[in-house]
């Protein structure tokens, strides 16, 4: 169980597994990936689902990438705004631009929406573009990234955050600084809001979750993530993924 | 200008008939909204084949087995707890203070927000008995929250047996007990089951206290101890999150016919348990 | 005669269910709850006016407001229609008519929350935002889905109340010569005023303690509401919306607006129950 951001792609992978060996039983679980690592020292789950690092005093389990997520920004498809930059994206999350006149879009107000505190996502999305700034108390509020895409969807005016692996035509996916948020600028370390999807146990697992993971790292496993719309962790290999807010 | 009388009352007629027709047109137009994208899409497979691709395709199999369960160990946990309250209070102690604190508290429960139950089943089912996520802590949980519905209920159908039934059966030198199994029980049983049903209605609609007690599970359970996702739950997970407008109005419309079948249920019950003292 | 004596034991504890069971949800609930409150300090807590669980801050006051507006739109949207239903049903229709209706708003009670939030989503939402501005998410969609929500339990609990009035009372108002009108406004109404006060209550109470629809319309931002067309986030959705990963003290401080919230709908409670002066069935 854990991260509600991991959730979807490991309940593919469950399903995809389950097909392949019908015995196995996985139960996927969100609550969030604090929850999840939680769950995993008390042993009420064999796997943590978790989108962000593993605190230090949570060093006792191991942690495993199963593939990298890009977080982007997101706004409606009738916005005029293809781009934004770093510190327009701060000044309109912490609530100071409240209109999109200024960063060149229609004289209206903005509709800000945030994922809730406690989130994974939105941890990502402070430590890696918000840095010291705080996301406004005026933003609406949506328990997941689904919601957040929907409501996105249905606001001409809104804007938010969500991971590229949900991104549909729903919703367009800005630039940020001029660079796209798609595979090639994560390979490339050009696009920087960038986290690991960590699968998270104890020190000696269980054959079984050892048999799934062995899985997951592996390339039918790895493709499926990608289809999905993750980066696999091939790709991005030995060097870590930006973790500095940009700039 | 003096009003006349007359021409008050008629605007005030006007006015109150247009209120409960807009309140019965705002109901229509709900209950039409979800079933009209919704029903459509009800197919003999939507009901047996289990949800796919997180919901995006497939059926609700494994949700209706999940509220299926987690009515059933509602009901049988909340049934005898409810009825033997009632019988208590009635038959076997007159009104003191004790009797009064109990409805007080019965009533309380009745106004405890869903949220608060889903809080406690959380701490005291999931985390303190270690039932985990799962059918049984959801269970207990709905439980506790029908239990003033059925001691209310049945309540009000055993003191609407008449006293002559009880004095027969003392007379013929029934015990207590006797008389509450053999002759109070069966005539009350229409008005418990109403209860019942009412309490099964709620389990049903429920969602709040289940996404923490029972978890969220897509797979058929195999046991009391498996988390598992309800048809209410699946309804405002698939909404919110857009994964598929039609699985959701189509889980929308699957909830509400249930609904509808547990009312006229309830409802026809009720008639046959009235028209049967009647006559 | 033993087999009567444990019968009647057992039966009596079987009956001390109910309140067992609320001393327990209390017990749990204000065990995790009370020790935040009291490291955060109760004025802090209660009367804090910001909510930032990632930097220790832990004041509920927005969401009390934001409780306390989108009930009180509620109220404002929900009693006069059910008053008004309550007196059609009574009064002004033959009894086959309301008997028709009366299922009707059963089904209405009946009908999950989830469902009325998901219709303020689809439809009260654009409609908010697109005619009247705003995000569209706002207290105005919120007391608008509870207004109907809460509408079953006063149409029900009002119309009993008028139903119970003893005839004579009607009669004679019309035999002194007042008009059909005049006899509800001034003579019903003002009988029935306990019972239809107990059922504005009970409404309250239901309205106060509704999650799931007003997560889903109400747009949750941790502000006070400085408008209808302003989005807010109430008591009970705040604990619905972060209790998923909240862990630590950040838990603890929903459990501790779980608290706040037993306090108040006990007293709603116990103000209904006074109220109504005898226990409604």
């Amino acid at each position: 169980m854990g991260s509600t951001s991991v959730q979807p792609f490991a309940e593919s992978l469950a399903e995809e597994y389950m097909v392949h060996y019908p015995q196995e039983k996985i139960y996927v679980q969100g609550g969030g990936s604090s929850a999840g690592i939680h769950a995993v020292r008390s042993e009420a789950a064999q796997i943590g689902m978790s989108s962000r690092p593993l605190m230090p005093e949570e060093k006792d389990l191991i942690a495993i990438p199963i593939a990298y997520d890009a977080i982007t920004v997101i706004v409606h498809p009738s916005n005029p705004l293809d781009n934004l930059g770093t510190e327009q994206i701060r000044r309109i999350f912490s609530g100071q631009m409240k209109n999109w006149g200024p960063a060149g879009g229609r004289n209206h107000a903005i509709t800000l929406v945030t994922r809730e505190e406690g989130s994974g996502t939105r941890e990502a999305f402070q430590h890696l573009i918000m840095g010291k700034t705080e996301i406004s108390l005026g933003a609406l509020v949506q328990d997941s990234n689904g919601a957040i895409r929907q409501l996105v969807a249905d606001d001409p005016h809104a804007i938010g955050y969500i991971s590229l692996g949900l991104v549909t035509d729903q919703v367009k996916a800005l630039k940020i600084d001029g660079v796209e948020a798609n595979v090639e600028n994560i390979k490339e370390r050009r696009y920087k809001i960038v986290r690991p999807f960590l699968f998270v146990f104890k020190a000696s697992p269980e054959r079984q979750v050892k048999n799934f993971l062995d899985y997951i790292l592996s390339p039918p496993g790895q493709n499926l993530l990608v289809q999905e719309g993750l980066v696999s962790v091939t790709t991005i290999s030995a060097t870590p993924p930006g973790g500095a807010p940009s700039k | 200008m003096k009003i006349s009388r007359y021409a008050t009352q008629w605007a005030a007629k006007v006015i109150v008939w247009m209120g409960a027709f807009s309140t019965l047109a705002v109901m229509i137009w709900i209950l039409i909204q979800v079933l009209m994208e919704g029903l459509p899409l009800l197919h003999l497979d939507f009901f047996l084949d289990s949800p796919r691709q997180m919901g995006r395709s497939g059926g609700i199999f494994s949700t209706i087995i999940g509220t299926m369960a987690l009515t059933a160990v509602a009901i049988i946990i909340a049934t005898p707890l409810g009825v033997g309250t009632a019988v208590y209070l009635k038959e076997y102690t007159r009104e003191t203070r004790l009797t009064r604190l109990i409805r007080f508290g019965t009533d309380c429960l009745a106004g405890v927000p869903s949220i608060i139950f889903g809080l406690f089943g959380f701490v005291f089912f999931v985390i303190f008995l270690k039932m985990g996520w799962s059918i049984l802590s959801g269970g207990l949980t709905l439980a506790v929250m029908i239990l003033p519905t059925i001691i209310s209920t049945a309540e009000e159908a055993i003191k609407a047996i008449p006293r002559s039934y009880r004095e027969v059966s003392f007379a013929l030198g029934g015990t207590r007990w006797q008389t509450v199994a053999r002759v109070i029980l069966p005539n009350a049983l229409p008005g418990i089951l109403t209860g019942v049903l009412l309490g099964v209605g709620r389990s049903v609609g429920e969602t709040a206290p289940l996404i923490l007690t029972a978890g969220s599970s897509l797979l058929v359970p195999t046991s009391l101890f498996s988390p598992i996702r309800t048809m209410s739950v699946h309804f405002y997970i698939l909404a919110r999150e857009g994964i598929s407008m039609e699985m959701a109005y189509a889980t929308g419309a699957a909830l509400i016919l249930l609904i509808l079948t547990i009312n006229t249920l309830a409802n026809w019950l009720l008639w046959r348990y009235v028209r049967k003292k009647r006559g | 005669m033993i087999k009567e004596k444990f019968l009647e034991k057992s039966l009596f504890l079987v009956a001390l269910s109910s309140i067992s069971v609320l001393a327990l949800i209390a017990f749990f609930i204000f065990e995790q709850g009370v020790p935040l409150i009291w490291k955060a300090g109760p004025f802090s807590f209660l009367l804090g006016e910001r909510w930032f669980p990632s930097q220790g801050s832990f004041g509920i006051f927005p969401m009390i407001v934001g409780s306390f507006w989108v009930t009180i739109g509620a109220l404002i949207i929900g009693v006069p229609l059910g008053v008004a239903c309550a007196i059609f049903l009574c009064e002004l229709t033959p009894a086959a008519v309301s008997a028709a209706f009366r299922p009707m708003i059963q089904l209405l009670a009946a009908i999950p929350s989830v469902i009325f939030g998901f219709w303020g989503l689809i439809v009260l939402v654009p409609l908010i935002r697109n005619y009247l501005g705003g995000p569209g998410l706002s207290v105005l969609a919120g007391s608008l889905v509870l207004g109907i929500m809460i509408l079953p339990t006063i149409i029900s609990i009002s119309e009993d109340s008028l139903r119970a009035l003893p005839r004579t009372l009607k009669e004679g108002a019309l035999s002194l010569g007042a008009t059909h009108w005049q006899t509800i406004w001034r003579v019903l109404l003002p009988a029935a005023r306990s019972g239809i006060v107990a059922s504005i209550i009970l409404g309250m109470g239901r309205a106060i303690g509704e999650t799931m629809a007003m997560i889903m319309v109400l747009g949750n931002a941790v502000q006070m509401p400085d408008s209808i067309l302003s989005s807010t986030r109430t008591l009970t959705t705040n604990i619905g919306i972060e209790m998923g990963y909240a862990t630590g003290d950040h838990r603890q401080a929903l459990f501790a607006t779980g608290v706040v919230l037993f306090f108040i709908i006990m007293g709603l409670n116990t103000l209904a129950l006074v109220i109504s002066g005898r226990r409604r069935s």
